[in-house]
This record gives structure tokens, C-alpha cells and sequence, in this order.
């Protein structure tokens, strides 16, 4: 399969690479899929408390190199937003910008789900309910 | 830059040999094997009877046993599909294994549909077929066991001189196809008890779209029943013009095996040995899928724990290998062959099977040992599973979010 020059750009350089202090309460975690569908992706974000801006993201993924190349760029898109911002960021958005296959747009979807994942995890941590965050998604 | 081949399974690059054998029948000598009257058809008849001849000799039949097909998927068709309509007043049952080629399984499946009943063997942890298993699974209504040489994913060599003996004892038809076996290492229809064989050309450096079936003459008498109508060809198995360029492909092909055999099984299971342990000194989580001591000498298939198996080729684009990974596959499922050996999901994810030739080189070897190792860190440093291993976190006791 050929890939996309910008899918091969986030493989060949990952942005963002790493892992955060879990415990830490400015700190959210996501870990989305399963080794044995054949993808698994951490994504964390590190939330500024006085500005409520995303100051730093980090990711760690087990898959193909368009799954390596979603979660990588959507640490850089993170960066810089606030919490209400990132999660506006769609599944097609990484779509549209890594031109991915429709074999691969379940990279993307899981993407997303580590985005909203890590978000959720930071704003428990905040002292927020969980069910009413369940439906606000 | 061309990659480095490095997946002989697949197909093999043609011997320049071979190739030169097969040029004049292509241009001077262009006749119609079954013409019958003039000198044309004459030299034409004469090559395709040499290399009937020069199969008979690798594989220990007689010229007589072979007929030409178009390849290995051909070979299978005819054997299974002609064995089951002609002995259909005898039994409709067919035992073969979980790990074969989709050329036997899917044939074996189309019959069902058609009345028979098929037992699909299981494999043990090595990737071999358990023998009591089989003696067990044979029914007075079984007509054929068909059970592959040497598996195309893992390179392993089934207990074929056993499942043979068993076959005739029982009087049941054995068929295997061999197609990565052939050349490579020792095969003998007597001796093993074959009654059918599979074989094509292009997995031992000879050309694409030629392939035979061996067929035994006595003890017992194979018939099959023909699944091409036509010219009554190859003594009515299989109708069709002969390939003659390719056919006489195919026995130069199995004219150098035949000579060359012995020492270049020798020299690629040296380079595989030595690939293997290069991997096995500068990483931690690597396994080897099947058995190490029934394998072809060519053949390494390794796991490559907690890096997935698309994104390591995609790091090492420079080397033609296959994975076993679902990612790569064009069903998006992780290969059936590594499932059978009871390897799960994720390790059959992070599979890579490597296939050694006869023109590859002690200084490939090391490049790909070496890009292999470097790239595997590299993914490892981006894995999270590597990390929580690392951590003494146990995989299978997480809850995972599947998708």
C-alpha cells in the first residue's frame, strides 16, 4: 500500500513521543483499542491550571503506520487548546489531513476516541462526574 | 534501488538457467506438442517429454505420473475435485488439515457444498498434524487425505512418510501439496507413499502459470475425473495446449534443484540460522512461530512481540518480506495459519515471515538482521504495550476497549 507523504513524515519522526506522570492531577490519560484487534493507543495530555490550556501532549501507540501517524498528529493539534477545543477536533479532520484510505479510517476513529478518552480521565480527576460526562459526549 | 527479496515463499526470481532453456520455444521452436505430423510438433513433444522426465527424476515417479497444469492452485483443484467425482460411489469424505493453502481449503469447502463431508485436522503447537488424530478421523467412507509437504507461512514439514503409510494402509488416497517442498528439500513419492502431488514452477526459480500433478500408475492405480473438457491432453486429466516454454521451464528447474539441492539447503539454513540468532541477541520478546526442527531450511517466521507487523515493514521498505498481520492481509485478518498454532490475535499481529533463495546473500542477511533490529527498537520506544510490559504489567489481565 503506498501511504500518503504526510503519513510517512509522522512515522519517520513521530511528534510527541513519551509518556506523563499518570498520578498527576493536570495529567489525562486515554488508552483506546486491544492488542488483538491489532492497535492499541495512549494519548495524555498535561492541562495548565490557571488557563485551562493544553500545555504539553504525549503519545505511545501499538499499530500500523497510519495509526502511529493519527495519534502523532493529534498530539500536535492538542497542543495549544483548551479542553473544549480539542474536543472538537473530528475523527475526519485527521482524515482529510493524513489523506488516509477508507481501510484506514478506523485510525482515525480511535484517534479521537484517545483524544476524548484523555479528557475525560483529566476532567474526573477535576472532581467531575462521570455519568453526566458520559452524556454530555 | 530494488528491496532486498527476502520472501522466496511467494514466488522466486527465475534462474537466468532456466531462463535460457525456455527461449528457443518461444521463437525457432514454437510447435504445438500434439501435432503430430510434422517435425514442429515433433521437438515440441520432445522438450515437454524431457522435462517430464527431469519432475520423474526430483521426485522419484515415473515421466509417465506427470501431468502438466497451469500451477499449483490447478494442481489442487484437479487432484481433490478429480478424486472426489471419481470415487464419489466409494465415500465422499476428505480429511485435511487447518493449515493448509486457501487452494485446498477453499476446493475442500466448494465440495462440501456439493455433498462431502471434510474433516479440517487441527495442528499441534509446532504446527504439525497429530497422526493418532488422523488414524482416528479416517471413516470407511474416506476417500482422500490431503495434507500439505512443507506450510508456506512457517516452513513446516508434516509427517509425510507417516501420513503415507497410514494412507495406504487404510487404502485411502493420499494427495500433498508440495509446492514449497519441491527442490528444496528430499522429496520421493515411493518412499513417502504419495499418490497425488502439487507442484509449480515458480517457487523453485523456474516460471509463473506452469505447474504438474503428479498422479500414480500402479499400486494402486489413481484415476481422476477431468475438470476441463477439450483435447484429451496429459491423458485426459487435462485437456489444454501445452505450455511448452514453461514446461520446459519447469524441469530445468527441477534438473538444477535435483544437482544443487543438497548444498544450497545447506547454505540457506546457515544464513536463516544466522539471522535468527542476531535477532535473538539484540532483542528480548521474540518468538519463533512453528517448529524449528521439522522446517524448511529456508523459511524463518518470528514474532516480533509488541510491534505490529504493517508498521515494521513500513520501516523497512527496503526489504520485501511478508507479515502476518491482519493490516497486510486482504481480509483484515490476522493469518489463519498462525491462529491454527494457537498464537493469539496479537502476537499473529506482530509476525514476519522470512523466505531465503538461491540468490541471496550472506551480506543481505546482516543488512536485514541489522535494519530489523533497529527499526524493532524504534517501535518499541513508541509501543505502549512494550512500556507496560516493561512496567510488570500483564496484558492479558487489562481490560481493553475493542473496537
Amino acid at each position: 500500500m503506498a501511504y500518503s507523504d504526510k503519513v510517512l513524515d509522522h512515522y519517520n519522526h513521530p511528534r510527541n513521543v513519551g509518556s506523563m506522570d499518570k498520578s498527576d492531577s493536570a495529567v489525562g490519560t486515554g488508552m483506546v483499542g486491544a492488542p488483538e484487534c491489532g492497535d492499541v493507543m495512549k494519548l495524555q495530555i498535561k492541562v495548565n491550571p490557571l488557563t485551562g490550556i493544553i500545555d504539553d501532549a504525549k503519545f505511545k501507540t501499538f499499530g500500523c503506520g497510519s495509526a502511529i501517524a493519527s495519534s502523532s498528529l493529534a498530539t500536535e493539534w492538542l497542543k495549544g487548546k483548551t479542553v473544549d477545543e480539542a474536543l472538537a477536533i473530528k475523527n475526519t479532520d485527521i482524515v482529510n489531513e493524513l489523506a488516509l484510505p477508507p481501510v484506514k479510517i478506523h485510525c482515525s476513529v480511535l484517534a479521537e476516541d484517545a483524544i476524548k478518552a484523555a479528557i475525560t480521565d483529566y476532567k474526573v480527576k477535576q472532581g467531575a462526574d462521570v455519568a453526566a460526562l458520559a452524556q454530555a459526549h | 534501488m530494488k528491496p532486498i527479496y527476502f520472501d522466496n515463499h511467494a514466488t522466486t526470481q527465475l534462474d537466468p538457467r532456466v531462463l535460457q532453456a525456455m527461449l528457443p520455444y518461444f521463437t525457432d521452436m514454437f510447435g504445438n506438442s500434439a501435432s503430430r505430423n510434422h517435425a514442429y510438433g515433433w521437438e515440441a513433444e520432445e522438450a515437454v517429454e524431457k522435462s517430464r522426465g527431469q519432475i520423474a527424476s526430483l521426485i522419484g515417479a515415473n515421466s509417465k505420473e506427470i501431468v502438466f497444469t497451469s500451477g499449483a492452485t490447478e494442481s489442487n483443484n484437479l487432484a481433490i475435485k478429480g478424486v472426489a467425482e471419481m470415487y464419489a460411489e466409494k465415500g465422499n469424505h476428505i480429511i485435511t488439515a487447518a493449515t493448509e493453502h486457501k487452494a485446498v481449503l477453499d476446493t475442500c469447502k466448494h465440495l462440501e457444498k456439493k455433498g462431502c463431508r471434510v474433516t479440517y485436522l487441527p495442528v499441534m503447537g509446532d504446527g504439525r498434524i497429530d497422526l493418532e488424530m488422523l488414524q482416528s478421523a479416517i471413516t470407511d467412507k474416506t476417500i482422500l487425505i490431503s495434507i500439505m509437504y512443507a506450510n508456506n507461512e512457517i516452513g513446516v514439514l508434516q509427517p509425510i512418510a507417516e501420513i503415507g503409510k497410514l494412507a495406504k494402509e487404510r487404502g485411502v488416497l493420499f494427495h500433498t501439496d508440495a509446492v514449497q517442498a519441491v527442490g528444496k528439500v528430499p522429496v520421493n513419492v515411493i518412499s513417502d507413499n504419495i499418490d497425488l502431488m502439487s507442484i509449480t514452477a515458480h517457487k523453485m526459480y523456474g516460471p509463473k502459470g506452469v505447474g504438474a500433478l503428479y498422479v500414480r500408475r500402479k499400486g494402486p492405480r489413481v484415476q481422476l475425473t477431468a475438470q476441463l473438457d477439450g483435447g484429451g491432453h496429459e491423458r485426459g486429466m487435462r485437456s489444454g495446449t501445452l505450455n511448452v516454454p514453461g514446461i520446459v521451464g519447469l524441469g530445468e528447474a527441477c534438473a538444477i534443484a535435483k544437482a544443487e539441492m543438497a548444498e544450497e539447503a545447506k547454505k540457506l539454513s546457515g544464513m536463516r540460522d544466522r539471522l535468527r540468532a542476531k535477532f535473538e541477541a539484540a532483542l528480548d520478546e521474540v518468538f519463533i512461530n512453528g517448529s524449528m526442527e521439522h522446517r524448511l531450511p529456508h523459511n524463518l517466521n518470528m514474532s516480533f512481540a509488541y510491534v505490529e507487523g504493517e508498521s515494521l515493514l513500513m520501516g523497512i521498505n527496503d526489504i520485501a518480506v511478508s507479515s502476518g498481520s491482519a493490516c497486510t492481509s486482504a481480509t483484515l485478518e490476522p493469518s489463519y495459519v498462525l491462529k491454527a498454532l494457537g498464537l493469539g490475535d496479537d502476537m499473529a499481529h506482530t509476525s514476519i515471515r522470512f523466505g531465503l533463495g538461491r540468490f541471496n546473500t550472506d551480506a543481505e542477511v546482516d543488512y536485514v538482521a541489522d535494519k530489523l533490529i533497529s527499526v524493532v527498537k524504534k517501535l518499541r520506544e513508541l509501543s505502549p504495550l512494550y512500556e507496560m510490559v516493561k512496567e510488570g504489567i500483564d496484558l492479558s489481565k487489562v481490560q481493553w476497549t475493542a473496537h
